[in-house]
């Protein structure tokens, strides 16, 4: 029996956990990273408040964006102070012990789960459950804040359901923030998105995590017929951040947008894959990737579009486009086209480069100076992905944050000394 | 003004420049003296070397500088970075403007304003300072409001682009312009108007250089030099009858002249 095995049998199991899921775990055990030795972390089982005053002491830095929102603190749930009316935001723990029938059954089918979602099924302790009631559309963005501040290095596993019902409309900011950048931190993270038929979701993203964390996120996501998705991903600062976003288009007149931007220096390693499946016929997808890649940064993006055989008229269009900004910075782009049916519109494109020196040098014959042409350049290589977040408050403070970033590449300061959230 | 033993006076003085790209050399020894207040026309055949001059002025990177000097107002240009030789009154018109998706003309202007005065101890123009300068400015080559609210030249038209060089040449006020073809993608109307925005233009105290190969631009800008360059030399200066003589013969006889010189 190895660590985890034995984590989870010690763990209290209030949540429904069945054995198979301790099975599904153990035959994926091989496919683990070697980060996920256990010695180095200690995972809180027993649910101890930690004393930290991450609640306290955050400010969120996207202003009018939720007048409140919820915390997730490790992995123990805040709620906001203030839902609209029609929304559930609330504790996945509570809700999977006092209204299970809230929760819809996983997404992922048997032959996608990962040794990272096996082991979030053997070993969540909470996260998040939010629910768009039919019909409602919100105003205003929902926001979750994921802070990591522990006096001790940590393991968490954390998980997010989401299910906006028929015909709503919503959008929500997910921020992601490592208080401690002494602390080696791992955080174990699934996301399920059932977007229902005719509705609206969109899922914007902000990564600022000190040096020492390790992400490995997965997100799945559903769409029903008329159903739209959009989520627009920033990685300002990270560790070692693993994200897998898996989106199945079932019916006609689902659309997705995924895009994504990430601003790499020093030893940071940011990687996106992406999978997207076409089902259901008439469905359109959009995907739109672009790094920035300074330092000794170690950059991947592999993005998959597949067409099943009955997606008739689809249309899928994938474009990643980088920047290396130094010698010693590494991308590796793989995307990849599958394809099993006519009548379909795809295209993807990938490229990776320098900055235009004839445009750098246009600027510098202005009286630019090298440094702050570089930056112009490189923010102005970050346009699209910025000008496509949904949420407009957001993109103005993601202008901001990325104009702060570029100024510390070129001063060589450290990650979260430069978190905009944390030191406001 | 056409002191010629009076060398302090000189606002640029170029001795043997000389400069390679790609290990090919293409400056060979290039001289040239401008005072004040002048204005010379450089003309000579396709790939003779006019761009590469101006930029290795103006301190493009991808080019290699062999020898010589040049200095802009007793100012060491070749010690310069191309930003500080902008400060220091340089200006460059392209040939070919460069496209810049996602950088806005006012932010560009703004960034090249700000530095020019950080670079002399002045505060930055603030937004409303900088309005009325961009506002005035536009005015005297009559760009159009909406060019300068679009990314840096991202689909202007050819013409629309030497508007902007002579915009921006306006907004930077340097002592030394090299006008590199502004004339060629312009329609009648639009020589005119940016050659009299030159001409507004100039002072007694600054001077320009233009590059061109017709004798029209010519008549609205009136040259009191003309020179021929040719494989990287400067190889004959005249008066403006040069260009006249120019414009009539080509350039083949003073190919001839400089090619058989040469193999002698
Ligand atoms: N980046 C480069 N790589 C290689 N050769 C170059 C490069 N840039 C310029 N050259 C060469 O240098 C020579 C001079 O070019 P330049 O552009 O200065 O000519 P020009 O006199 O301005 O010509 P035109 O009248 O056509 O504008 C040409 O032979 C050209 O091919
Ligand atoms: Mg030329």
């Amino acid at each position: 029996m190895n660590q985890y095995s034995k984590l989870y049998s010690e763990n209290v199991d209030s949540l429904g956990r069945r054995p198979e899921a301790l099975e599904a775990f153990e035959a994926r055990v091989p496919q683990l990273d070697r980060v996920f030795e256990p010695e180095t972390y200690a995972v809180n089982l027993r649910r101890l408040k930690l004393p930290v005053d991450a609640a306290l002491s955050f400010k969120c830095a996207v202003p009018a964006v939720s007048a409140s929102p919820a915390l997730i603190v490790n992995d123990i749930f805040q709620p906001a102070r203030r839902l609209p009316d029609g929304v559930t935001l609330m504790s996945l723990r509570a809700a999977a012990e006092l209204h299970p029938e809230l929760i819809p059954a996983s997404l992922r089918k048997r032959e996608e789960i990962t040794a990272e979602s096996a082991l979030n099924d053997l070993l969540w302790t909470d996260g998040a459950l939010i629910r768009i009631g039919r019909g409602i559309h919100l105003a205003r963005p929902l926001q979750l804040v994921n802070i990591l501040s522990a006096p001790m290095d940590l393991l968490t596993f954390r998980r997010i359901v989401i299910v906006a019902e028929p015909d709503s409309d919503a959008s929500l900011l997910i921020c992601d923030h490592t208080q401690d950048s002494e602390r080696n931190y791992l955080v174990n993270e699934l996301i399920e998105v059932r977007v229902e038929q005719g509705a609206r979701f969109s899922l914007d993203r902000v990564e600022e995590s000190s040096p020492l964390t390790v992400r490995r996120s997965e997100m799945h996501v559903s769409l029903d017929s008329d159903a739209k998705f959009k989520s627009a991903s920033a990685v300002l600062f990270c560790g070692d951040s693993d994200s897998k976003i898996h989106v199945d288009l079932l019916a006609p007149g689902a659309e997705a947008e995924i895009n994504g931007m990430v601003i790499a220096s020093g030893e940071e390693a940011p990687k996106f894959h992406t999978f997207i499946v076409h089902h259901g016929e008439h469905t359109s997808s959009n995907q739109t990737f672009k790094f920035v890649a300074d330092g000794q940064s170690n950059c991947v993006f592999d993005g998959l579009i597949k067409v099943m055989q009955s997606a008739r008229f689809t249309e899928a269009y994938q474009s990643n486009h980088n920047l290396l900004a130094s010698s010693e910075a590494r991308m590796h782009a793989e995307p990849a086209l599958e394809i099993y049916c006519d009548d379909v519109k795809c295209s993807h494109g990938a490229t990776t480069g320098q900055l235009d020196p004839a445009a750098l040098f246009y600027m510098r014959s202005r009286g630019i100076p090298e440094d702050e042409a570089k930056q112009m350049l490189m923010e102005a290589f970050l346009a699209d992905v910025i000008n496509s977040v949904s949420i407009e408050s957001l993109r103005d403070r993601l202008r901001h944050l990325v104009e702060r970033r570029f100024s510390a590449l070129g001063s060589g300061h450290d990650s979260c000394a430069n978190c905009v959230a944390l030191n406001p | 003004m056409m002191n010629n033993d009076n060398k302090s006076e000189l606002l640029l003085n170029v001795k043997g420049l000389r400069a390679s790209i790609e290990g090919k050399e293409i400056l060979k020894g290039i001289d040239l003296e401008v005072r004040p207040g002048e204005v010379h026309a450089i003309m000579g055949p396709n790939g003779s070397g006019k761009s590469t001059f101006s930029e290795v002025l103006a301190g493009d990177p991808a080019f290699e500088v062999l020898g010589g000097t040049a200095f802009l107002d007793g100012v060491n240009l070749l010690e310069l970075s191309p930003e500080n030789r902008s400060h220091e009154g340089l200006f460059l018109s392209f040939q070919y403007p460069v496209e810049i998706p996602g950088v806005s003309m006012a932010n560009f202007m703004k960034a090249a304003i700000n530095a020019k005065r950080k670079y002399f101890g002045q505060d930055p123009f603030n937004a409303a300072e900088f309005l009325k300068l961009m506002k005035e400015k536009r005015a005297i080559v009559e760009l159009d409001s909406k060019l300068a609210s679009r990314a840096v030249n991202e689909g202007f038209s050819g013409g629309e682009k030497k508007r902007n060089e002579i915009f921006q040449m306006a907004m930077l006020e340097p002592k030394l312009s090299i006008l590199d073809e502004t004339d060629s993608g312009l329609d009648i109307d639009a020589l005119r108007i940016v050659a009299e925005g030159v001409n507004k233009l100039h002072t007694p105290h600054n001077a320009t250089i233009v590059i061109t190969h017709y004798q029209r631009l010519l008549d609205y800008i009136k040259p009191d030099f003309v020179h021929v360059l040719y494989k990287g030399r400067i190889v004959r200066t005249g008066g403006p009858e040069l260009a006249l003589e120019l414009e009539e013969r080509g350039y083949d006889w003073i190919k001839n002249e400089i090619d058989a010189a040469e193999q002698s």
